[in-house]
């Protein structure tokens, strides 16, 4: 019980408790308000960068290790000692503490004053095959920052797998950092050896993977629902927070969404034009159901009502839930011509039309449509023609700034640094002293050093790679989406996640071998790793347990269809991020905001 | 009250699996000195009764051949328990400083081996003792405590404080508490002064006695309560003094006519208490002195050399052993005692289980006879170390005896002879550690273990671990981590050859921290050892805090790096940073960008002077620009402090040769100048809005000349323009202005987007006056927004255009619509039948 964990390192008695915005839906999860209110938490507030009116004598602050946090307690209880009062503070660190934060607490003169604690809660189970580290910010921290900080935290996790299901016979994976956290974790395993030796591996295969080996794929707009769902009304450590325009009522109804609820179980994967129809066929068994009632006499009546009438209620509740938020998606979609977006995003990906993509990006930025969406089109753009041109790179960017201020010129600095947005040409765009870094970076003889400019000299060769993968289906009549041919209908038949094909053709080959130029194309020649353990105890059983890690954060898309890739051919995957993202939460991880 | 040995911090703390693999063939089976007879006669010969229910036997464990030149009443003797090692100083008292009549400290195992000789050069030393670890602390007359070694090197030394010095030690003992090894003084001034555990050092002064003029005839030190008391006995009468009071005590029962206390022994556990008076009368109770146990009159009047406790854990017996210079008597509750004749003069040590005495010739132990003995099978409660002969047929009548039983555990059996071997090696003559079977379970294995590694017995305490199958992390590493920390300080071996010794001795023995093995080479001053044995540390994280302790910061720097912990790396960093100047460290992280970037995340918090000192020093001036453009809205509040963060971020960008991001720049400064202006001469909030909000604002509030004129001098294009306003005006429904507008020129984004709107804000009306303006390609979608599904028919029909027909057709909704569809089906057709 991670909740308890949590609880047990609160101050005891009656005290108020500070939750980074971060940790919120994690902590909702595990320990629900009123179980806080059991624990003498008297009120919850948010840490924000606001004075905090809390009348109580004892503190707990639930934060992340980041100094932001440590000078905002320091303000709150430097605040405190103005105006001579004493009180108990007590900051735990999730999911732990980092010797830099001291220090700031040291600097900032209440080292003293604060007791500090460690939660390290890793691994949040989200549903029967989803594992998430909830660690939104190890996007941003190293694929923008170059900050390592979580990937010893990854390894752990790999370690606390690896003792719960035994040892991983067949371990690929591909980028970077997957490449530190697989060394980091292996150094754990051999270091405290004689725990899973011996033991049969219940998870055949591991496949780590960075998020920067494919952003394309997490910056289109997702069209399966339960991707849709997320990228409309943001699902929240697994849950959502369903407006009344949804509830068709005046209120709001957070609604958990696994495996558990019968109705969204059958139809999170389906691509969104089908998922009207299925509900509307659902919503008519559903009332045959009822009618059945009908007709039936007293005792046959007590048996509906005892068994079924209950289960057949929830099952309402629920499909109109859905088809709720349903016409609510169907509503905002059309409104901002989805259509049309999606078609220029089809078109970036199979690299025709240029130019009509580029001016209808152009109008997106001019009309102030959504900021977000923009930069994720512009990013999409970059990526699959390896740069924009200098002219459009200059003239969108000048729109950009136009449109939604100055303070974007940082925004797009960190695109450019994280490979997402970036101008065409040879590296000569490089300043003098990144170059110099990247050569440090790219020389073998230092080894394991890394940093974050390293995909600077990068180019993202997405045509190149997509013809090799055969990443966009040669359409040959309709796409039948209500019965999926391959992966690619999680975008409409019009693209196989570059990520998901990669799984599959190494999978399949059960090694990297015959991918040596898709490798070298995804600039990852050094990273891409395959380890296997020579005595093979492994079951047939257990090597259909796929273990897939995203670091950097995967979507629901992508879950989608590797689950479809796992019906297909006989495999179970179990997913492993270090959080649920789209292409909206990448590109507000890469965004300046004046603060 | 086990004696704990000070072993070094266990260098691992982590599971290991045990390694498989008895040991065999590492003890001879040793038969027993000659001294002891083999046949059964006189095996129960030597038990002597005292009373009806017990036993008291005496017999040898080793003949010593110490070779002992002196008298043992002219040294200073100590003994240390559980057959621990024997300390000599020679000619204590001579004064005289020529160097072949100095005092002489002289180390022996228990069997007499000798461990270390050494000449005493300090002061005169009062008193001897062995601490629970092991190590000789010499009591000096000034007060001064010296330890040693084993092997009589020296450890430390510490004081007992100004009082002591100036008064003088008269008197000293050692004793040892739960909480570790103490010693108590008697100063000249007729004081106590003690502390209860030399390891953490805490002098306590006693209060005194009132009216003690002389020397007390006989003291101890007594532990109850775990606070350590002094009672000592003053003519007839007998003080307890505790940290705060000096009572007076009588034990209960004590016979008339004591006018002088000659002799006082307390137990080994402290719970018993002996008292022998001038009238050769002998007291035995409780510690507390609450209860007497028994009394004997043993009619001898002379003081007694010593006088111990002679009894074993849970037997209900209770009995002192009293020694004078040629005899040796027990008694306890019985009307007789037991005799013995000393030939030589002897010395007594105290056990848990029985006394050791030991001669110049011989060492022996006297015991009680086990109760075990009458009872073949209770194995466990025996001291078979102590009765190797016994044991023996013990083994054997009990491995027959196992026959007979189906059900008898084997488990007990194997320990109880696993245990019976460990007793039996390290009894043996060369090792001298004559443990009883209590005794040993009493001090646990691994302490046997650190005692055997004192010794530098590292292969026997190898192969006891390995023969008891202890796992390695307990075992067999410890004691190698302890053979290296050992080797390390051969000062007379080079670098190379002990860290290729150490290396090749332990590999990577799961367990062995080679970064404590190095952290002790440090400590003895090699700090190139020590970097080559943490080159053998497969644990990078493991090197860094000794490489930091050394001063190696910038090797430190690269460890933490490799070992992926940044939490590790931000600490090396800190370190540096204090010990490098600026210029230095800068250099430093310019070459590990991963520190770098976690330095800078911190600057970008905490130090953001130090951030741009690190781009400046880089001449990193794209980073520089975005430095000063965050300052220009975070840090700075000034209308003219901005401006110049925006100047200085524009020349940076300029020397990045990033004109882009320079001319940028330059058009926010005009602009925020300028909105400026506008906040001054028409109010309402400008600063901050983008260029696009700005010129929306300015419509909105009615400046439309304003907002062309800034249109013009930062080039919006057209295109933006026209959405700007078309949106603008449509949310003032200003639709006469939007009229205009429409028809100032021809459109750049064309008609849709007007129609659009319009529908957007309800206003159909408006919106068809547009539609009619919208180019061909559009015009269906046009007309079908403002809801002329019939005409978008026509339109569609017109352009033959598939998808424009599915579309209308898509909006003919109920009957209203029911011709148009009809007609739509029926151009299809006619297109169809082309």
């Amino acid at each position: 019980r991670p909740g308890f964990t949590m609880l047990a390192r609160l101050l005891p008695g009656k005290k108020d408790l500070f939750i980074e915005a971060d940790l919120m839906s994690p902590l909702d999860r595990i320990a629900s308000v009123s179980i806080l209110k059991q624990h003498e938490v008297d009120k919850l507030y948010k840490v924000e960068n606001k004075p905090a009116l809390s009348s109580n004598e004892q503190l707990c602050f639930l934060v992340r290790p980041r100094i932001k946090n440590m000078r905002y307690i320091a303000s709150l209880v430097n605040a405190d000692k103005v105006a001579g009062r004493t009180r108990k503070y007590k900051v735990i660190f999730s999911p732990q503490k980092f010797y830099a934060c001291e220090m700031v607490l040291e600097e900032e003169g209440i080292y003293g004053d604060v007791s500090c604690d460690e939660w390290a809660f890793s691994l949040l189970p989200l549903d029967v095959d989803l594992l998430s580290m909830e660690l939104p910010e190890f996007f941003r921290d190293y694929f923008l920052e170059g900050d390592q900080r979580w990937i010893n935290t990854v390894a752990q996790a790999l370690h606390l797998l690896s003792a719960l299901y035994g040892p991983f016979p067949n371990c690929y994976g591909i980028g970077r950092c997957a490449k530190m956290a697989y060394e980091l974790w292996r150094k754990l395993e051999e270091e405290e050896d004689g725990e899973t030796k011996g033991r049969r591996p219940e998870i055949g295969h591991i496949f780590l993977l960075d998020r920067d080996v494919d952003f394309v794929t997490a910056l289109c707009s997702q069209v399966v629902y339960e991707g849709l769902v997320d990228d409309t009304f943001r699902i929240k450590c697994g849950s959502v927070d369903f407006g009344p325009e949804v509830t068709s009522s005046d209120k709001s109804l957070k609604v958990l969404l696994n495996a558990e609820d019968k109705v969204f179980h059958e139809i999170r994967n389906e691509h969104f034009s089908n998922v009207f129809g299925f509900l509307s066929q659902k919503a008519r068994n559903l009332q045959a159901q009822y009618d059945r009632r009908r007709g039936m006499d007293i005792k046959q009546m007590k048996n509906f009502v005892s068994q079924e009438l209950k289960g057949l209620k929830q099952e309402h509740r629920l499909l109109s839930l859905h088809i709720g938020a349903c016409e609510s998606i169907m509503k905002k979609k059309t409104k901002q011509d989805f259509q049309e977006l999606i078609k220029t995003e089809h078109a970036l990906l199979e690299g025709f039309n240029i130019r009509e993509s580029t001016s209808y990006i152009e109008e997106h930025i001019d009309r102030q449509v959504s900021p977000i969406e923009s930069l994720r089109l512009m990013c999409l753009l970059s990526i699959t023609e390896n740069g924009l041109i200098p002219k459009d790179y200059r003239s969108l960017k000048t729109q950009y700034l136009q449109s939604y201020g100055p303070e974007h010129m940082l925004t797009f600095s960190n695109l450019r640094r994280a490979g997402l947005l970036t101008e065409q040409g040879p590296g000569d765009t490089l300043t003098a002293v990144e170059s110099k870094v990247s050569k440090l970076v790219t020389d073998k003889a230092a080894g394991k050093i890394t940093d974050a400019f390293s995909s600077l000299a990068k180019r993202s060769n997405f045509r190149a790679i997509s013809k090799k993968l055969n990443l966009i289906p040669r359409v040959d009549g309709e796409y039948d989406l209500k019965v999926p041919r391959d992966m690619a209908y999680v975008f409409s038949g019009a693209y196989v996640p570059l990520s998901c094909r990669i799984i599959e053709q190494v999978l399949e080959r059960r090694s990297w071998q015959g991918l040596d130029e898709v490798v070298r194309l995804l600039n990852c020649g050094d990273f891409a790793f395959t380890d296997m353990t020579k005595e093979d105890k492994a079951s047939s059983e257990s090597l259909r347990l796929i273990l897939v890690v995203f670091l950097g954060g995967c979507t629901f898309s992508e879950i989608s269809a590797l689950r479809f890739l796992g019906r297909e051919k006989g495999y179970r995957f179990i997913f492993l991020t270090t959080a649920v993202t789209n292409s909206a939460r990448l590109m507000e991880a890469m965004s300046e905001v004046k603060a | 009250m086990a004696a704990a040995a000070a072993s070094p911090r266990d260098p691992h703390g982590r599971k290991r699996k045990c390694r498989p693999g008895a040991c065999s063939g590492w003890v001879s089976p040793r038969r027993f000195p000659a001294a002891v007879c083999t046949s059964m006669d006189c095996y129960t010969a030597n038990w002597n009764p005292l009373g009806d229910s017990a036993f008291y036997r005496k017999y040898e464990l080793y003949s010593m051949d110490w070779d002992l030149k002196e008298e043992l009443r002219d040294c200073l003797v100590a003994a240390a328990p559980y057959g621990g090692p024997i300390a000599l100083l020679r000619n204590p008292w001579r004064k005289e400083k020529a160097a072949s009549v100095r005092p002489v400290l002289d180390i022996y195992s228990a069997s007499g081996m000798p461990l270390a000789s050494l000449l005493w050069k300090s002061g005169p030393v009062v008193s001897l003792g062995w601490s629970a670890e092991e190590e000789l602390l010499c009591v000096q007359e000034d007060g001064a405590v010296l330890v040693y070694g084993l092997h009589g090197d020296f450890r430390r030394h510490f004081s007992m404080g100004n009082e002591v010095l100036q008064n003088r030690v008269l008197d000293a003992r050692i004793f040892h508490t739960e909480f570790g090894s103490g010693v108590a003084i008697l100063t000249g001034a007729h004081r106590f002064t003690l502390s209860a555990n030399v390891g953490d050092l805490k002098l306590r002064r006693m209060p005194e006695v009132p009216g003690l003029q002389s020397v007390p005839s006989c003291w101890t030190v007594l532990c109850q309560d775990r606070v350590a008391h002094i009672l000592l006995a003053v003519g007839p009468d007998l003080y307890l003094l505790d940290h705060a009071a000096c009572s007076a005590v009588t034990p209960p029962g004590l016979a008339p006519g004591v006018s002088s206390f000659l002799q006082m022994a307390v137990s080994f556990t402290y719970r018993h208490l002996a008292l022998f008076t001038d009238t050769g009368y002998i007291w035995m109770g409780t510690a507390s002195l609450k209860e007497k146990l028994c009394e004997f009159n043993c009619n001898i009047r002379a003081a007694p050399k010593q006088m111990v406790w002679c009894s074993r854990p849970r037997s209900k017996e209770r009995a002192v052993v009293v020694a004078w210079e040629r005899r040796l008597m027990v008694v306890g509750d019985a009307p007789e005692s037991i005799q013995f004749v000393l030939d030589e003069d002897s010395y007594l040590v105290p056990e848990l289980d029985g006394v050791r005495i030991f001669s110049r010739s011989t060492h022996e132990f006297l015991h009680e006879v086990p109760a075990a003995s009458e009872e073949i099978f209770k194995i466990a409660s025996m001291a078979p170390g102590a009765l190797l002969l016994e044991a023996q047929k013990e083994y054997e009548a009990a491995s027959f005896g196992k026959c007979f039983l189906d059900r008898f555990p084997p488990d007990s059996f194997v320990r109880m002879c696993q245990d019976l071997r460990v007793l039996n090696a390290i009894r043996d003559y060369h090792i001298g550690i004559p443990l009883t079977y209590s005794q040993y379970k009493q001090l646990t294995i691994q302490v046997l273990l650190d005692r055997l590694v004192l010794r530098r017995l590292y292969p026997l305490a190898i192969q006891i671990c390995e023969y008891l199958r202890l796992p390695e992390v307990q075992g067999v590493s410890r004691i190698l981590a302890h053979w290296a920390c050992y080797k390390v300080q051969q000062k007379d071996v080079s670098d190379e050859d002990v860290a290729r010794a150490i290396n090749q001795k332990l590999g990577d023995t799961p367990g062995v921290s080679y970064s404590d093995i190095a952290a002790r080479a440090y400590g003895c001053g090699r700090t190139e050892l020590a970097i080559k044995l943490l080159e053998y540390e497969p644990r990078s994280g493991e090197q860094v805090p000794l490489l930091l302790k050394m001063k190696r910061s910038k090797l430190a720097l690269s460890k933490a790096i490799e070992s992926g912990d940044t939490d590790l790396v931000f600490t090396v960093l800190l370190h540096l940073k204090n010990e490098l100047n600026r210029g230095d460290f800068f250099m430093t992280l310019r070459n590990q960008p991963m520190a770098l970037s976690l330095y800078r995340q911190f600057c970008k918090h905490q130090e953001l002077e130090t951030l741009k000192d690190l781009y400046n020093q880089d001449d990193n001036h794209q980073e520089l620009g975005s430095f000063h453009i965050r300052a220009s809205y975070a840090a700075e509040e000034r209308i003219e402090g901005r401006v110049a963060a925006l100047q200085t971020a524009a020349d940076a960008f300029y020397k990045a040769k990033n004109e882009f991001a320079a001319k940028a720049t330059e058009d926010q400064m005009r602009l925020l100048r300028l909105q400026r202006r506008l906040e001054d001469e028409l109010g309402g909030q400008f600063l901050d809005l983008s260029l696009h909000d700005t010129v929306t604002t300015l419509i909105l509030g009615g400046h439309n000349k304003r907002a062309e004129q800034l249109a013009r001098d930062f080039r919006i294009p057209d295109k933006r323009l026209w959405w700007l306003k078309l949106t603008a005006l449509a949310d003032l429904e200003d639709w006469e202005e939007l009229e205009k507008f429409s028809k100032s020129k021809k459109s750049p984004i064309g008609y849709l987007p007007f129609v659009e709107i319009c529908i957007k804000q309800h206003n159909k009306y408006e919106a068809k006056k547009y539609a009619s303006r919208v180019s061909p390609e559009q015009k269906v979608k046009a007309l079908l927004l403002v809801g002329d599904v019939a005409q978008a028919a026509d339109v569609a029909i017109e352009h033959r255009n598939e998808a424009e027909l599915s579309l209308v057709l898509s909006h003919c909704t109920g009957a209203t619509d029911g011709a148009t569809a009809d007609k739509i089906q029926r151009a299809r057709a006619q297109a169809q039948k082309k």
